[in-house]
C-alpha cells in the first residue's frame, strides 16, 4: 500500500517535471539571478517534492511549490558553500531582500520569454545559442544536444558552460527585449529555432536524411514563441516548420532512401499539418509586416495545396521568389528561384539562370547548384554535361542518402549514354 | 558596470578623407562624447595615435624583446576607445551602436572585470 503511494507520487511527479520545470528554470533564474544556481535550485527542488509529497499529499499549486522550494534550497546552498566568496554574499543579499511574490500566469510566461531571448542573445555564438536554447528551454541533456549535432558530449558541455559565463561576467540582461530591439533580437530567436528544424528536416551529415526529434524541438519551439509573441515573422516560422514536416513520411523510403519532390506519394501528407500551416501563413501575410520566413512558407504552402507536380502553380512560386530575393537577396533563393523558372518556362531558361549564378563564382561548392543543373541537363537530354555536373554534386555531398541518390541518377545516365 | 568600448576602423581609409569630412566625423564624436557625459555613461575615453607609432613588448625568460606594431597586415586598426558606465549588455551595446565609428568600422565591447574592494 505505501509502495502504491510512493509510486503514485514518483508518477505525478515525473508528469510535473515534463510539464513545469521549464517554467520553474525560467523563474528560478530570474530570481536567483544565475543559471547555475537556478538549476541546483530545480533540481534540489524536484528531489524534495518526491520526498515531502507522499507525506504531506501534493500541494494545491505544484508550480509555486517548486519555485518558492528552489528558491529556498539555493539560498541554503549559498549559505552552506565553503567558499563563501563576496560575490556570493552579494547574491545573498539580493536574494533576502526580494520578496517571494506568489507568481501570476503572465509572470511566468514572461519568464520563459526572458529565457529564450537570453539563450539566443547575438552576443553569443551561434553554435552556444542553439546548445543553450535546446539545454535550458526545451530541456534536453548535454549528452541529447551532443548526439543531435554530431558533436562530443565534452565539447558541447564547453560551450555551454562559455555561454553561462559570458552571460554572467558580459551581465547580459535577463529582460524581454524593448520595442527598438525587439525586430533584431527576434531575428536572432527565429534564426536559432529555423537552424534546430533544418538539421532535423536535412541532417547536414550522417547516416539518415533526417531527425524527427530535432524537427519537433523545433516546432515546439516555434509554438512556445507564437504563444508568447505572436509576431507575423514567428506565424510565418511555424508555419513554415510545419509545412516541410508535413511531407516527413513521403519524403523518404522505409530503407531511408530520399525521394524528391515530385515523385513523393501525396496521400501520405499529414492534412492537419498543411491546413495549420497555410492558416499561419494567411494570418501572417494579411499582417503585412511579413518578411522571409513568412515568404517562404507561403512558397510551401503552394506546393502542399497542388494535388499533383504538374498542378503546381509555378507562377505563384516565381512571383513569390521574387518579391524572398528582394527582401533577402542570397545566391541560395537564386538557385531556387531558377529551379522554379524551369518549371514554368521549361529547363533552358532555369539552365541559364544556374549557369549565370556559377560563373559569377558563387555557389560553385554547394552541391544542389550541380544537382540542379544536372537534373536539367538531363531533362534536356544533354546526357554527358548532366554526368559531369551529377558527379560534381556527388563530390561535394557529405550526406549519404543524398549521395546515394545522385549515384542512381549517375548509373541511370550512364545506362543510357553506353560509350 | 563598467565596459570598455574599443574602436576598430580602417585608419588609411580615415587619413584619405577631406578636411571638411574629418571636421564632420570629428564634429559627430565631440556630439556622441557630450550625450554620454550628460546621461552620466562616460567614465573615460582616448583617441590613440595611427598604428604605425605602436610598440610591442614582450619579456621572456628577463629578456625583453620590442618590436614594431603588428597591425599592418589587418584591414580595421584600434584607435580608440570609450570607458562607459553601463546597466548590463544591452544598455553597452545600445550606446556603442551609436559611437560614429560604428558605421564605418566596429566596435568591441568589453566588461571590465570589478574587485570587490574597490
Amino acid at each position: 500500500m505505501e509502495e502504491d503511494v510512493a509510486a503514485h507520487v514518483r508518477d505525478k511527479v515525473d508528469a510535473i517535471y515534463r510539464s513545469e520545470s521549464r517554467r520553474v528554470l525560467a523563474t528560478l533564474i530570474r530570481l536567483l539571478g544565475d543559471f547555475d544556481l537556478a538549476e541546483e535550485g530545480l533540481h534540489d527542488a524536484f528531489t524534495a517534492a518526491v520526498e515531502q509529497w507522499g507525506e504531506k499529499g501534493i500541494p494545491a499549486n505544484p508550480r509555486t511549490w517548486l519555485i518558492s522550494t528552489g528558491r529556498f534550497k539555493a539560498i541554503d546552498r549559498l549559505r552552506r558553500s565553503e567558499k563563501f566568496e563576496s560575490a556570493d554574499s552579494a547574491i545573498l543579499d539580493r536574494l533576502l531582500a526580494t520578496e517571494m511574490h506568489e507568481q501570476s500566469e503572465e509572470g511566468v510566461e514572461d519568464d520563459r520569454l526572458r529565457l529564450i531571448f537570453t539563450c539566443c542573445h547575438p552576443a553569443l555564438s551561434p553554435d552556444a545559442q542553439i546548445a543553450l536554447t535546446l539545454r535550458e528551454v526545451c530541456g534536453l541533456t548535454t549528452e541529447e544536444v551532443a548526439h543531435a549535432f554530431l558533436t562530443p558530449a565534452p565539447t558541447l558541455a564547453q560551450r555551454i558552460v562559455r555561454a553561462k559565463g559570458k552571460i554572467r561576467d558580459a551581465r547580459i540582461p535577463y529582460e524581454i527585449p524593448s520595442r527598438p530591439d525587439l525586430p533584431e533580437r527576434l531575428d536572432s530567436v527565429l534564426h536559432v529555432i529555423y537552424l534546430v528544424f533544418n538539421e532535423g528536416y536535412l541532417a547536414s551529415s550522417g547516416a539518415s536524411l533526417t531527425r524527427a526529434d530535432l524537427s519537433s524541438e523545433a516546432i515546439r519551439l516555434g509554438k512556445l514563441l507564437m504563444e508568447l509573441l505572436p509576431e507575423p515573422e514567428a506565424m510565418g516560422l511555424l508555419a513554415l516548420m510545419l509545412l516541410h514536416e508535413a511531407r516527413r513520411r513521403s519524403r523518404t523510403t522505409p530503407s531511408g532512401e530520399m525521394i524528391l519532390l515530385e515523385d513523393q506519394d501525396r496521400s501520405l501528407w499529414d492534412r492537419r499539418q498543411i491546413e495549420e500551416g497555410v492558416e499561419l501563413v494567411e494570418r501572417a501575410l494579411s499582417s503585412h509586416r511579413f518578411g522571409p520566413y513568412t515568404l517562404q512558407a507561403a512558397i510551401a504552402a503552394v506546393h502542399a495545396e497542388a494535388s499533383s507536380p504538374s498542378a503546381t502553380d509555378w507562377a505563384q512560386i516565381v512571383g513569390l521568389y521574387d518579391v524572398l530575393l528582394r527582401a533577402e537577396p542570397s545566391p541560395v533563393i537564386e538557385l531556387n528561384r531558377a529551379a522554379a523558372i524551369a518549371m514554368r518556362d521549361g529547363p533552358e531558361a532555369g539552365l541559364a539562370l544556374i549557369d549565370a549564378i556559377l560563373v559569377r563564382g558563387d555557389l560553385v561548392d554547394y552541391h544542389l547548384a550541380h544537382a540542379a543543373r544536372g537534373d536539367l541537363c538531363r531533362r534536356l537530354g544533354r546526357v554527358q554535361e548532366a554526368i559531369s555536373a551529377y558527379r560534381r554534386a556527388l563530390e561535394l555531398a557529405t550526406q549519404e542518402p543524398e549521395r546515394r541518390f545522385l549515384s542512381r541518377r549517375l548509373d541511370e545516365l550512364r545506362l543510357t549514354s553506353p560509350r | 558596470m563598467k565596459y570598455l568600448c574599443l574602436i576598430y576602423d580602417n585608419e588609411k581609409e580615415w587619413q584619405k578623407f577631406p578636411k571638411d569630412v574629418q571636421d564632420k566625423y570629428m564634429g559627430e564624436y565631440m556630439a556622441f562624447g557630450d550625450s554620454i557625459k550628460k546621461s552620466g555613461q562616460y567614465v573615460g575615453a582616448n583617441q590613440l595615435q595611427p598604428s604605425s607609432t605602436a610598440t610591442v613588448v614582450r619579456a621572456r625568460n628577463g629578456k625583453v624583446s620590442t618590436t614594431d606594431g603588428p597591425y599592418a597586415e589587418t584591414k580595421e586598426q584600434l584607435g580608440g576607445y570609450y570607458l562607459i558606465e553601463a546597466k548590463d549588455l544591452n544598455d553597452a551595446i545600445q550606446v556603442a551602436s551609436r559611437i560614429p565609428s560604428a558605421r564605418s568600422g566596429s566596435i568591441e565591447v568589453r566588461p571590465i572585470v570589478e574587485r570587490a574592494s574597490a
